[in-house]
């Protein structure tokens, strides 16, 4: 085959989510002239922000203010967030998501033909665009057809990014698959922007879908750029047991109730407040989400929680709302339950656990979604800016991608248009990497990728679950090393160059084992609790120590190497977070 | 191996099912949907014989009793009765399929399906009713 | 007592040896909680790893995991086994489409039409963004909500005779989308559409067969939009003619 010229962009960006196409129309925007391309390894509409649910947050409302969802947003996160960042974030967000109105989003009305807002987990007041309870899914889908009207902006659909191009200091472009032919090609960019979404998969039980590996996290952390806050990992209070399908938060701001075995509001025993016949903002079933999946693991020590197949599980009970209600306000949530759990939650308890819903850590970047390495920007869930801490508030982050996706867009255009032509040398590096998948796919390793998977898996979940310990932190860090020793003779059986699933499966377990180890070793070395981070050996905060985010470096060995950065504080200094009780 | 098998490298070829002529044998929805279309012809059919018989009528009594003679042949009765078949299912079709074209609103209130189709029927029935009082009155 | 297990007979393709498609069955257990999606990747974990399929959220919402079953389209990721218990079920890919390799089908000319259409708000000046929202009132909202809901899962061009006949036809899903846009009371683009769909390609080409209404998961409806579509393409047709005549 004649070598064809390498394609090269001014702005690459890596990830069809919304984060990614919301930078690519940002970047046209900030020049129409510029050559843009979004590579993605399923197509844009597949990616896994489609599955969100409950909404996005940002004030809009005469009785809200842009300084009470700085201070949700804080408080929620522990005070781990930089406060200029939360700012930023807190500005823009009405803006991104008015814009989302003009494209078309079908957002919920009020009967005044207004936007609706709903009350959300952790949130003082109501502040949560929603499109019924589909918000990602409708986000997302208005971002792509939209996208389809500018056509400078290039789709490399099904494209599985293996490798970034580093050359003279810079960021050049990316080396990728093409999943249809299994052409392995470089694609050259003045800068890219990472959007790849989080690593939930690392996990057994979790929300995330089966894209979310961590892709671009591992290939920055291979890159030289450090993963910041890794430790910090957000269990979503309520999930469906075995297949992890979530029921949204908007269920419980509509009125559910958390019952445990004996048909007990459990969380008034954990510091969450009093039950009340209403709900209550930033109180029991509204608590933030760390300190209700916490709560969980409480009242199962307890006894309270009652076991199935698939481990313990408490009830959420919505009977009370009655089938209108439900039937407007979450009728996905119904139908999630009828076609997963064959249940009607008009009539039964849905049975519901504790599991593994998104990534606080990524990527570090700065306020301008720069990371260290120039030309290199990341956005979205697989990025850390930080807004969301120890623990992001339910809705902040539909909006996030929004924010500094467009923010990273815009500064990858400008970056671009300041840099000259590629470096010479990058050749060489994709022959290396040709010849790299070419010996993976020759199948001869040893070990299989569901074997390694499941190991993986368990360890995480045994020593970095809801509670850990440094004993336990410890274990599974040793046996994550030992997994990735072991990898590097991992079998794939599939020597098909057509779209061969089982390559990608491999390289994908490699990427997850970077995050787990990266997780592993920032959770081993923070000897505190805050947030989703809670240490039984240390239950208290230590903001002395630990009021810093902690940076995981890839040291040339391949292990972890962790440094610490100061937390930005702005305006509000560390407090205590309480829930439960209204203020003034 | 490259030019038996049609693949060179990184070129797959994709597989395209050859559809065989009888492939709506396989579903009945595809059966009613291939017979549906060939209705059509009978539809055309009747609209041809009913401006036939209007100019027969227009001609005089001679030409009109010439037609009904023609028309009441045993063969042209079998088409016929087979014709009117045909007309009927493809009117029956329609009209179940009529709400799907047209969503009605009354207030906030949004007509049902059924009730629209119904409508359509009951249109039927009161068309064919007058036709058939004018006829036995007249 | 051995598990129960369900025999599952998948279509595989594979274009680098040259041969035909050829069913390959595997057995997997029979459990009360598993869809078929979750005895494919039973078998791509377990069985046979060459095994090629697309799926991603498990959920029904990303559309990516649609393929015949038994002769039907639908979401594999919620097809309990137990309903086609005892079995064999069929697997195949989505009818009507080029097949790629084993499960996975060619998308690209479908993602195409979808941009046909002009799937985006269309108007003749954009609103600033600090005028706010458009008002738009939850009666407006519900004209086009169903035609939001659109997965892209392509399941009804998989049931529609006329697309499998007609590749060039436009299709249910996208030419929903675009009643989408035309009924939503922000866009402007309905002059735009009609001009690239009211033809043989486009809202003509549908003779009604309402089964991709059937195979639809999602109740979007996409028969309805069309024959609403039909009913606006004829009355701008007679509305031109009348104009026409009247010059
Ligand atoms: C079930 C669920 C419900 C949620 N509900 C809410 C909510 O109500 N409110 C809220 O604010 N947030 C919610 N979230 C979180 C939020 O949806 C996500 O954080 C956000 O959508 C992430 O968007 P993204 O653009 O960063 O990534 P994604 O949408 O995950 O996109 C990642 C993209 O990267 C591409 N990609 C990845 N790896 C590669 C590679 N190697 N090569 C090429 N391309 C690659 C993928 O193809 C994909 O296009 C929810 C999350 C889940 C899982
Ligand atoms: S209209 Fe229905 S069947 Fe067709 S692609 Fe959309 S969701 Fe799938
Ligand atoms: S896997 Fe997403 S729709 Fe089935």
């Amino acid at each position: 085959m004649a070598q064809e010229e390498s394609p090269e962009y001014d702005v690459l960006i890596v990830g069809g989510g919304g984060a990614g196409l919301r930078a690519a129309i940002a970047a046209y925007e900030t020049n129409p002239n510029l050559k843009i391309a979004v590579i993605s390894k399923v197509y844009p509409m597949r990616s896994h922000t489609v599955s969100a649910e409950g909404g996005a947050a940002a004030v809009i409302k005469p009785d809200d203010s842009l300084d009470d969802h700085c201070y949700d947003t804080i408080s929620g996160a522990d005070w781990m967030c930089d406060q200029d960042a939360v700012e930023s974030f807190v500005n823009e967000a009405p803006n991104e998501l008015l814009q989302l109105e003009h494209w078309g989003c079908p957002w919920s009305r009020e009967a005044d033909g207004s936007v609706a807002v709903r009350p959300f987990g952790g949130m003082k007041i109501k502040r949560t665009w929603y499109a019924s309870d589909k918000t990602g899914f409708h986000m997302l889908h208005t971002l792509f057809q939209t996208s389809l009207k500018y056509d400078p902006i290039q789709r490399y659909d099904e494209w599985f990014v293996t490798k970034l191009l580093v050359e003279d200091g810079r960021c050049q472009g990316v080396v990728a698959i093409e999943l249809a032919t299994g052409r392995i090609e470089p694609i050259l960019a003045k800068s890219v922007i990472l959007s790849t979404g989080g690593c939930g998969k690392i996990f057994p039980f979790t929300t995330n879908a089966n894209i979310k590996n961590g892709d671009g996290m591992s290939l920055a952390y291979r890159a030289g750029i450090p993963l910041k806050d890794m430790e910090f990992i957000q269990y979503h209070p309520t999930g469906l047991p075995f297949t992890g399908i979530l029921i949204t938060e908007a269920s419980r701001a509509e009125g559910g109730h958390l019952l445990n075995k004996d048909g007990y509001r459990y969380l008034q025993d954990y510091d969450l407040g009093k039950p009340e016949p209403k709900p209550v903002l930033r109180s029991m079933e509204l608590g933030p989400r760390d300190r209700l999946s916490q709560a969980f693991v409480k009242e199962q020590e307890r006894g309270g929680t009652m076991a199935g197949e698939y481990g313990h599980y408490v009830h959420l009970d919505l009977r009370h709302l009655g089938e209108k209600i439900i039937d407007s306000r979450l009728p996905f949530v119904r139908e999630l339950c009828a076609k997963y759990e064959n249940i009607d939650p008009v009539t039964d308890l849905i049975p519901v656990r504790p599991v593994v819903h998104y990534m606080m850590g990524g990527i570090s970047t700065d306020i301008d979604a720069a990371t260290v390495l120039p030309g290199v920007y990341s956005a979205g869930e697989a990025a850390c800016v930080s807004i969301n801490g120890a623990n992001r508030l339910g809705s902040n982050s539909l909006t996030e991608i929004l924010v500094f996706g467009a923010r990273a867009g815009k500064n990858a255009a400008a970056f671009a248009l300041e840099q000259k032509e590629a470096s010479s040398g990058l050749q060489a590096q994709v022959e290396d990497e040709r010849n790299r998948l070419a010996k993976l796919m020759l199948g001869e390793g040893t070990e299989s990728i569901a074997g390694l998977r499941k190991e993986m898996h368990d360890t995480m979940e045994e020593g970095a679950g809801i509670y850990r310990t440094r004993d336990s932190l410890a274990a599974s860090g040793q046996k994550v090393r030992e997994l990735q020793e072991r990898v590097v003779n991992v079998k794939v059986s599939d020597a098909s160059h057509t779209f061969n699933t089982d390559l990608t499966a491999a390289i994908e377990l490699t990427y997850m084992l970077d995050g787990a180890e990266a997780i592993i070793a920032s959770a081993l070395l923070r000897d505190e609790s805050r947030g989703s981070h809670q240490r039984s050996d240390f239950p208290e905060r230590d903001d002395d120590k630990f009021l810093q985010h902690s940076l995981a470096y890839r040291e040339p060995g391949g292990s972890p190497r962790i440094e610490y950065q100061p937390v930005s504080i702005t305006r509000w200094p560390p407090a205590k977070r309480e829930y439960g009780q209204q203020k003034g | 191996m490259e030019s038996k098998t049609g693949y060179t490298l990184h070129h797959p070829k994709w597989h395209r099912d050859a559809k065989p002529i009888f492939w709506w044998v396989k579903r009945w929805v595809y059966i009613g949907f291939i017979f549906r279309e060939l209705t059509s012809v009978a539809v055309a059919y009747s609209a041809i014989l009913m401006i036939i018989l209007y100019r027969s009528v227009q001609s005089g009594p001679e030409a009109y009793a010439q037609m009904l003679e023609c028309l009441s042949h045993p063969v042209m009765l079998v088409i016929n009765v087979l014709a009117l078949g045909a007309v009927l299912y493809h009117s029956i079709t329609w009209f179940n399929l009529s709400p799907k074209a047209m969503v009605v609103r009354l207030g906030d209130w949004r007509v049902p399906d059924l009730m629209i189709a119904g409508g359509n029927y009951a249109g039927w029935f009161l068309i064919s009713a007058v036709i058939a009082a004018a006829y036995i009155l007249g | 007592m051995a598990e129960e297990t369900i025999t599952i007979e998948v279509l595989r393709y594979l274009p680098e040896n040259g041969a035909e498609p050829e069913f390959q069955s595997y057995d997997v257990p029979l459990r009360s909680d598993w869809v078929v999606l979750d005895a494919l990747n039973h078998i791509k974990d377990h069985i046979d790893g060459t095994l090629s399929y697309r799926w991603s959220c498990r959920m029904g919402v990303c559309g990516s995991c649609g393929m015949m079953i038994n002769g039907e389209p639908v979401l594999t990721c919620a097809a309990f086994l137990t309903k086609y218990a005892p079995g064999p079920i069929r697997v195949e890919p989505l009818a009507h489409f080029p097949v790629v390799r084993d499960l996975v089908t060619e998308v690209t000319d479908f993602v195409d039409k979808l941009k046909h259409v002009k799937p985006w708000v269309v108007r003749e000046e954009d609103k600033p963004l600090e005028e706010g929202e458009f008002k738009q009132t939850p009666a407006e909202l519900s004209d086009f909500k169903s035609y939001t809901m659109c997965i892209n899962c392509m399941l009804c061009y998989s049931a529609c005779p006329v697309y499998g006949l007609e590749p060039g036809f436009a299709g249910p899903a996208a030419l929903a989308l675009a009643q989408r846009y035309n009924l939503d009371n922000r866009d402007e683009g309905n002059d735009e559409r009609m001009a690239r769909l009211s033809n043989d390609e486009g809202i003509w080409s549908c003779t009604m067969v309402g089964e991709c209404s059937e195979a639809c998961p999602k109740d979007v409806d996409p028969a309805g939009a069309i024959q609403r579509y039909k009913l606006a393409g004829a009355a701008e047709w007679w509305k031109s003619f009348i104009t026409r005549k009247g010059k």
